[in-house]
């Protein structure tokens, strides 16, 4: 069964009605024991790094987490729930997961920000075929973002989007998936993805 | 590259979808949950409810359609009306809307803005501002739903809403409302070049034209629409293959 991390934060219910659309099985939840539990891990999320990094760590979720993602679970990150994977975040000036080298920058060249809308993704990487089987490249997908992430380990990027500057939409590492975008508000392409994650994980 | 925006706007009373012309005479256009599920099926970008009459009693039912709209749709939405407190944003959030339009409630009390940025970030904060022209380059901002003059300019307000943590401005001329007769493009271009975030623009789609020319010279970011795709004078598909052809990059 798919976890959908619950860590106070974003609207889970959209991941949640995308995972329904598809007759997923999942739970909502910010039980560590169901994190534990899970085939796989979905961390959705919405707002600001600091206040999700803090929720996190609240819920004692974030150490469980990093343990379940090292095992080698199936994890896919959603928009901030990729962006809490790297080592810090110029939101706030926090430290994140540091579950991936890297860290997270704000946008600097275009005037506005957030980057809200529908925006292409270039395929990198084409070791990517599970998550995006059947999604032509270039495909728009929703975004709404300030920040973007930066990996020290740049073949890790899969899928890149331009916004002034040209940064990684994508990026997979081994059990590890993350989009920038949001794949349950992306029409048919992102139901797709969700769609190419869920067979991969079952 | 990112895409201009086409929206369908869905005016709704009592659970029903309507459309007026210059905020009053409505004609009834239908179920908002089967408008929403066409035009997303049709290459919406997103969708915008708003509640025109907003009261305490039509606030289950909106709740209703927010959650059955969630449940069917596959692209974001927004929904505004009678937004006065942190509460009843998250209510809406909950019910699984992806923004949450403030507009009279806001100008009363900005901190309004404020207090919602923090508790869901910008992006889930739209200011809706309904305008009217007053007087020679002056756009003032009315509320209560265009009844109520502020004397305040709209490229004013929208520098105030966007510095208390508005994450994008929703642009209606009051003027061009349902009168299918073009946007209003000086008033938006003012606005977007004053504000950071970006704009959609409201009010006067009539011909594909309005659409391009909004988009362009008016630097809209996104346009709004309600009419012309409720009464079926063409599709979301048509606008967006006439813009195409206009070289506007729109979503397939």
């Amino acid at each position: 069964m798919i976890t959908i991390i619950d860590y106070g934060i974003g609207n889970l219910g959209s991941v949640a009605n995308a995972l329904d659309k598809l007759g997923a099985r999942y739970q909502i939840s910010s039980q560590p024991k169901d994190l534990r539990a899970a085939t796989s891990l979905i961390l959705p999320g919405v707002g600001a790094a600091s206040e999700g990094m803090r929720n996190l760590k609240e819920r004692n979720i974030d150490k469980v987490l990093i343990e379940e993602i090292d095992r080698g679970k199936p994890f896919l990150g959603i928009c901030l729930g990729m962006q809490l994977l790297f080592d810090n975040s110029e939101e706030g000036n926090i430290k994140c997961l540091s579950i991936l080298e890297g860290k997270v920058k704000k946008f600097q060249k275009e005037k506005k920000i957030p980057q809200i809308g529908w925006n292409s993704v270039e395929i990198q990487n084409s070791k990517v075929k599970n998550l995006f089987l059947g999604i032509p490249d270039n495909s728009y997908l929703y975004f709404v973002n300030s920040y973007y992430c930066i990996p020290a380990d740049k073949s890790i990027i899969i899928g890149e989007t331009e916004y002034g500057e040209t940064f990684p939409s994508v990026i997979v590492k081994e059990n590890i998936m993350a989009t920038q975008f949001h794949p349950e508000k992306s029409g048919k392409a992102g139901f797709q993805l969700l769609k190419n994650f869920i067979n991969y994980v079952n | 590259m990112l895409t201009k925006r086409i929206i369908p706007c869905l005016d709704m009373t009592e659970g029903k979808v309507v459309k007026g012309i210059q905020f009053v005479s409505f004609t009834d256009a239908g179920d908002p949950v089967m408008l929403a599920e066409k035009y997303d099926k049709d290459g919406a970008d997103e969708l915008v409810f708003l509640d025109i009459t907003a009261t305490v009693e039509n606030r289950d039912i909106l709740l209703d359609v927010v959650q059955n709209t969630a449940k069917k749709v596959t692209i974001p939405f927004s929904v505004g009306g009678g937004i006065r407190s942190v509460e009843d944003m998250r209510l809406i959030l909950k019910n699984g809307a992806d923004k949450v339009s403030v507009n009279t409630g806001a100008f009363k009390n900005p901190r309004l803005i404020n207090d919602c940025a923090n508790a869901f970030g910008n992006q889930c904060v739209v200011l809706s501002m309904d305008v009217k022209k007053i007087g020679k380059n002056y756009w003032s901002v009315f509320i209560n739903g265009g009844r109520t003059n502020t004397g305040i300019s709209a490229v004013k307000w929208a520098k105030k809403a966007v510095s208390l943590g508005a994450g994008e401005i929703l642009l209606t001329s009051i003027d061009s409302d349902g009168t299918k007769k073009g946007f209003d493009i000086e008033l938006t271009r003012n606005v977007s070049q004053a504000v950071s975030v970006p704009v959609i623009a409201s009010g006067g789609a009539g011909k594909m034209e309005d659409f391009a020319n909004i988009l362009k010279d008016g630097q809209a970011d996104a346009a709004l629409a309600a009419s012309v795709f409720h009464f079926g004078k063409y599709t979301i598909k048509e606008v967006k293959k006439y813009l195409k052809s206009k070289n506007i990059l729109v979503r397939n």
